[in-house]
């Protein structure tokens, strides 16, 4: 389904602060402009089967949320290649594809077709969408005038209402109040049950207990394992390699 | 990844991604209008009033010996004006959009392309008074006037080439969007906007004639004035000098494109 072999992503930096055109052209004319190479993730490679749910433990930049846009295609690799079979819906940042201005109604077709959603399937379940997002008395008014609560609840409603081949979800699992955290909690589970595969980064690792088959434990951008749920997580919580 | 493959093919391209630009041209469209009393009235406002300021202007401070000035005027003002639009609109395309660039996967041709689409409704609009211009100047409307579609193409494909330079230049040197509101003020008085083609002086009739607005605004007042098709020569000169930028602007946005992720 989804197949990453020896991605790496690598920024360049300037090694000496550049400030002006004139220090760049110096610089370039007596050829010491000079790079650090910084790599977010180096020689990653794995496979997630159909339907399966990975999780992806690890600090704070440690390349998780590069990853997994290497997988949504936002990012291209510097070397290696990603090959996935099916159509990839990304819930990176929920809401980023609103326009402020436009009503709950008008970005609802916006943002649907951001996804990729056709015309018909967004008329088809536009009414599906205002339910679960519980904003029906709000469609007409534009989203600026919204609660952040209320437009995270409409984003994740209009982004999870297909069933993708592939999921990505970036910590979204926290949406709104408890009751409707609930509500788009169970929604992924059923999303997981119809045999979606699922790429998951969440700092909870009750939930990716919960949640995982397997679980890629991600270091200094590089994998330190990957494995069933249970050893990786508990090697996780004890900061060593099992 | 499959989607990469979209770009090549046009059609395909544009099949897949209909919906999507419809909705960003919506958008657009929708937003720009929003908070205004007269909304999309401005449309075919903003050409009449320019045209009545500059017609003033010229017609009593310069004395102009232009027939039928004021066709030549609007004509003129319309084109430009949708060159400038379409131009500085795609200028910011692709740093505008940058929280959706780094969250969604989508070809980046999207965004210059669908804001040149909102400034093409907003020419198809502005024809309207053009056209009610021409009905109370008395200027005879032939069949000649089916060719403007040919016209305005060119100065599509024209615009959009420019602006997809501009939009990939944006993207790694910030210091664009100003040098260019200089230049597009450079390139309004290389463009015979408002002055006859016989002030322009002989030494600088080559830089004229490299420049393709101003074969499209004779083509479309040959066309308007005259009422009859220009010579074939025209057509060469405005399909070559137009179809030149759009693929230079082409060519640079494709090979820089995955590079933008990083510096917006």
């Amino acid at each position: 389904m989804i197949t990453v072999s020896q991605v790496d992503i690598c920024y360049r930096m300037p090694h000496d602060k550049i400030q002006s055109m004139k220090e760049y052209l110096v610089a370039l004319l007596h050829g010491k402009l000079r790079y650090d190479f910084f790599y977010a993730l180096h020689d990653v490679s794995f496979h997630v089967g159909r339907g399966e749910v990975l999780g992806i433990l690890g600090d704070n930049g440690a390349g998780k949320s590069t990853l997994l846009k290497v997988i949504a295609g936002i990012l291209k690799p510097t070397s290696g290649s990603v090959r996935i079979r099916g159509n990839v819906v990304p819930m990176l940042e929920l809401g980023s594809g609103f326009d402020y201005d436009l009503t709950g109604r008008e970005n609802i077709f916006l943002n649907g077709a951001i996804l990729g959603y056709s015309e018909k399937f967004l008329q088809e379940k536009f009414r599906e969408i205002v339910a679960f997002s519980e904003l029906e008395a709000f469609l007409d008014v534009p989203v600026r005038n919204y609660s952040s609560g209320m437009v995270m609840r409409l984003a994740f409603s209009i982004a999870s209402v297909v069933e993708p081949d592939v999921l990505i979800v970036d910590e979204i699992l926290a949406v709104g109040d408890v009751p409707f955290q609930e509500k788009s909690y169970a929604r992924m589970l059923e999303l997981m049950h119809r045999g979606t595969t699922v790429l998951l980064v969440s700092h909870n690792l009750e939930q990716i207990q919960r949640l995982c088959d397997r679980v890629l434990w991600l270091k200094d951008g590089r994998v330190v394992c990957i494995n069933k749920t249970k050893p990786v997580c508990d090697a996780y919580v004890k900061g060593k390699r099992p | 990844m499959n989607t990469e493959r979209a770009q090549i093919h046009l059609p395909a391209f544009l099949t897949k991604y209909r919906f999507l630009i419809k909705q960003l041209v919506m958008r657009d469209f929708k937003t720009k209008y929003k908070r205004s009393v007269l909304g999309v009235l401005w449309s075919f406002l903003n050409p009449l009033l320019t045209m009545t300021i500059q017609y003033i202007v010229f017609s009593t401070l310069f004395r102009s010996d232009i027939p039928n000035f004021i066709i030549y005027l609007l004509s003129g003002i319309i084109c430009y004006n949708f060159f400038a639009e379409t131009a500085g609109l795609c200028l910011s395309s692709i740093v505008a959009n940058a929280p959706l660039i780094h969250k969604v996967y989508l070809p980046k041709y999207i965004y210059p392309f669908s804001r040149a689409l909102s400034s093409s409704i907003n020419l198809l609009l502005s024809l309207l008074p053009l056209l009610l211009m021409m009905l109370l100047t008395r200027t005879p409307i032939t069949p000649a006037i089916l060719l403007l579609p040919f016209a305005l193409l060119m100065l599509f494909l024209f615009s959009y080439g420019i602006g997809l330079l501009l939009a990939t230049l944006m993207v790694f040197f910030r210091d664009t969007q100003f040098l260019w509101g200089v230049l597009s003020m450079l390139w309004m008085y290389l463009t015979p906007i408002f002055y006859p083609e016989t002030i322009i002086p002989q030494a600088f009739l080559g830089v004229y004639k490299l420049n393709p607005l101003y074969h499209i605004l004779r083509f479309v007042r040959t066309l308007l004035m005259s009422g009859i098709s220009p010579p074939p020569r025209a057509y060469l000169y405005c399909l070559l000098l137009c179809t030149v930028p759009l693929l230079l602007g082409l060519w640079i946005f494709r090979g820089k494109q995955d590079r933008f992720i990083l510096y917006i």
